[in-house]
C-alpha cells in the first residue's frame, strides 16, 4: 500500500466515524464496490457533458422564476405591510418576557438563523431555526411543513410557549399601542380592544385560554384578524429576503455563455465537487433547481435528537396543517378555496412521511453551521459522512440507497468528501432585501 | 402527440446521471395503455408544456372500453410515487371531475424531483373494475434548456 492510499484510507475512516457508522463495513463495502481509493481527482471543469452542463446551469440562480403570488396574503406586495413587517420582526415587545423577537433566531447578520442546534426563546425549542431567503418559494414551512404559507408560519412562534410565548389579545394591544397608524395604513380600522381581556389566547396557558374561551365568538375573530395580519405583514417583508449571486452561480454563467474565463472561477477541487454533487453524490436528487431543494420531505435516517421522543415529522405535521384556522381554506385566509391547491391535494397517508422533513436549500449553507432539523451536525463534512454512511432510521425508513432497488449507495472517498465541502463554499451570497 | 417522446432520452441520461444509476431500459413509457385485465384502454394526456419540478399541474385521463366507446362516470383513484427512491407522489392528486364523455381531470399532480416515476390508477365502473401503472422519467425543463 503506498503511503498516499494509506493517507486517503485513514482519511476515509475519519469520515465513517464522524458518521457514527461502522468503519470496517463502510470500508469492506467501499472495497467491494471496487472503488479504487487513488483514482486522480477528475479534470475540472472542462469536459462536462450535455446532460452535465444542463444540470449545472439548472441549479443557477438565474433560472430561478418570480416566485408565484400567494393568493392567500392579499398584502404580500404591499409596501406599506412590508415596512410594517419588517418593524414587527425586529421588535422584542412581542414576547412574554420582552427579550424575544423573530430576529432573535432568524438574525439578519447570522443568514436569519441564530448559530445553535435547537431555536432559543423564552425556551429551548426542539429544531433548528430555519434560513428565511427564498422561502417564498415554498409550498410548506417548517422542517415539518406544519404550515402552508409565510404569513402562517410567522404566527406559529408568536403563540409558541417556548419561543414567543405570547398571546393574541396581548399582541393586539401591542399592535394597536405602537403602531396604530402603520397598521391602519395596510390593513384598515383596528378593532375596539379596550374591553377585552390583557392576556387571552387559545394556545397559552390556562388562565389564557380560559379568558379566550370567555371572549364572544365576535370579539375573538377581529383579535384572530389582526394576528392574522400581523403575519401577513411579516410576510410580506420576508418574501423580500432573496439570494444573491454566489461564486457557482458565476461559474453556471460563464458556462452557459461558452465563455473560456468559466474555469478560472471554480478551482479544481471546487468543480470535483460539483462533479461528485450532481454525479455519484446523488446530492442533486433531492438539491434541485436553483434554491438547491426539492421543496419535499425525506427521511435521510438523520440521527434522533432524543430516542425516548423520536420526532416523526412530517407525518406528525399533515394533520396540524389541515386542522390550522390559518390554513388557506381557513376564514382569514384571501384566497378561494380552488387556490388552495397544495392543501386540497396534501399527500396524507404516505408511510414514507413518517420521520420526513424538508429538504433545505443549500444556498449560503457553508455559512449556516449547524445542519439538519436539529442541529445533529455541527459541520458539513460531518453531513457527507452521514450520507455516506447510511444509518438506519430512528423513525419510518431512511430513503439512502442501501444497494438494492436499482440505485447504486452513495460512495465517497475522502476526497470527494473534501471535494464537496469545496463546492458547498461556492453557493455562499448575499442575501439582498428586494423591492417588489 | 407531446414532448415526452423526443424528451424521454435525454430525461434518461438526466436520471442516470443524477443516481438512478439503473433506471430500467426496458420501462414501457408508454402514455395509452390496457388495464392489467384489459377492461379498459386508459390514456394520460400530460399538459402540453412540460411544467417545472414542484410546479402542481392536471392531466387529463381518457377511458376507453376494450370496444372503445367512451367510459363514463368511472371512479378512478391515482397512487404512485418513486419505485427507486422508496417514497410516494408528493401529493395525492384526484381526478375532480369528467371534462367530456370518458374524459377526466386529473389534478393536483406534481413532481418533486427527477427521475423515474410511477402512476398508479384504480378505476371502478359499470364496466368493471380494473387498474393501470403507467411510467414517466421527469425531466428538469430547466436542465434541458
Amino acid at each position: 500500500m503506498s503511503a498516499d492510499t494509506e493517507t486517503i484510507m485513514r482519511r476515509f475512516f475519519t469520515v465513517s466515524m464522524a458518521a457514527g457508522g461502522s468503519v470496517g463495513i463502510a470500508l469492506v463495502a467501499l472495497l467491494v464496490s471496487g472503488f479504487t481509493l487513488d483514482a486522480p481527482r477528475a479534470p475540472a471543469a472542462k469536459g462536462w457533458s450535455a446532460a452535465e452542463r444542463g444540470v449545472i446551469l439548472s441549479l443557477a440562480l438565474d433560472r430561478l422564476v418570480p416566485a408565484s403570488p400567494d393568493p392567500s396574503n392579499a398584502f404580500e406586495d404591499d409596501p406599506a405591510a412590508a415596512a410594517l413587517g419588517k418593524r414587527l420582526f425586529a421588535d422584542t415587545r412581542f414576547s412574554r418576557n420582552q427579550l424575544v423577537s423573530c430576529a432573535s433566531c432568524h438574525a439578519p447578520e447570522k443568514q436569519f438563523q441564530d448559530g445553535l442546534p435547537v431555536g432559543r426563546g423564552v425556551g429551548t425549542g426542539t429544531r433548528r431555526a430555519m434560513p428565511i431567503a427564498g422561502t417564498g418559494y415554498n409550498a410548506w414551512f417548517f422542517w415539518d411543513g406544519r404550515k402552508d404559507s409565510l404569513w402562517s408560519q410567522a404566527l406559529g412562534p408568536l403563540e409558541d410557549a417556548v419561543e414567543h410565548g405570547g398571546n393574541r389579545t396581548r399582541f393586539a394591544r401591542v399592535l394597536q399601542t405602537h403602531y396604530r397608524a402603520d397598521y391602519e395604513a395596510a390593513f384598515g380600522p383596528m378593532p375596539y380592544l379596550a374591553q377585552l381581556p390583557q392576556d387571552a389566547g387559545p394556545l397559552g396557558n390556562d388562565a389564557e385560554k380560559a379568558a379566550w374561551a370567555a371572549m364572544t365568538p365576535q370579539s375573538r375573530e377581529r383579535v384572530s384578524r389582526v394576528f392574522a395580519n400581523m403575519g401577513k405583514a411579516i410576510a410580506a417583508y420576508e418574501k423580500r429576503l432573496a439570494y444573491g449571486e454566489s461564486r457557482f452561480d458565476r461559474y453556471a454563467r460563464a458556462l452557459a455563455a461558452d465563455d473560456a474565463g468559466a474555469s478560472a472561477l471554480l478551482t479544481a477541487r471546487e468543480a470535483s465537487g460539483l462533479r461528485v454533487f450532481i454525479g455519484r453524490g446523488q446530492c442533486v436528487t433531492c438539491h434541485n433547481g436553483p434554491l438547491f431543494t426539492d421543496q419535499h420531505f425525506h427521511n435521510t435516517g438523520v440521527p434522533q435528537r432524543s430516542a425516548a421522543q423520536p420526532d416523526r415529522g412530517r407525518a406528525a405535521a399533515v394533520a396540524k396543517v389541515q386542522a390550522d384556522e390559518f390554513n388557506c381554506l381557513g376564514r382569514f385566509s384571501d384566497a378561494h378555496p380552488e387556490q388552495c391547491a397544495e392543501l386540497r391535494f396534501i399527500a396524507t397517508d404516505d408511510a414514507t412521511l413518517e420521520g420526513a422533513f424538508k429538504t433545505p436549500s443549500l444556498r449560503n449553507v457553508a455559512l449556516r453551521a449547524p445542519y439538519m432539523h436539529a442541529g445533529q451536525f455541527a459541520r458539513l463534512e460531518d453531513v457527507i459522512a452521514h450520507y455516506a454512511a447510511a444509518p438506519v432510521a430512528g423513525v419510518g425508513h431512511s430513503e439512502l440507497p442501501h444497494g438494492h432497488g436499482g440505485r447504486a449507495p452513495i460512495r465517497l472517498s475522502a476526497e470527494d468528501a473534501d471535494d464537496l465541502v469545496a463546492f458547498l463554499a461556492t453557493l455562499s451570497g448575499p442575501i439582498a432585501e428586494r423591492l417588489r | 402527440m407531446n414532448l415526452f417522446p423526443t424528451t424521454a432520452c435525454l430525461g434518461l441520461a438526466l436520471a442516470m446521471l443524477t443516481g438512478c444509476m439503473t433506471t430500467p431500459a426496458e420501462l414501457d413509457l408508454s402514455l395509452q395503455k390496457q388495464s392489467r385485465d384489459r377492461k379498459f384502454v386508459v390514456t394520460l394526456e400530460p399538459p402540453a408544456a412540460s411544467p417545472a419540478i414542484n410546479q402542481m399541474h392536471a392531466w387529463q385521463v381518457k377511458l376507453r372500453a376494450a370496444d372503445g366507446a367512451p367510459v363514463t362516470r368511472a371512479r378512478i383513484t391515482v397512487d404512485g410515487g418513486m419505485p427507486q427512491h422508496g417514497h410516494g407522489l408528493p401529493t395525492r392528486p384526484q381526478v375532480t371531475r369528467e371534462l367530456a364523455d370518458g374524459t377526466y381531470l386529473l389534478e393536483g399532480m406534481k413532481f418533486s424531483m427527477t427521475g423515474w416515476w410511477e402512476i398508479k390508477l384504480a378505476i371502478v365502473a359499470t364496466e368493471g373494475t380494473d387498474q393501470v401503472t403507467f411510467n414517466r422519467v421527469v425531466i428538469d425543463p430547466l436542465a434541458a434548456r
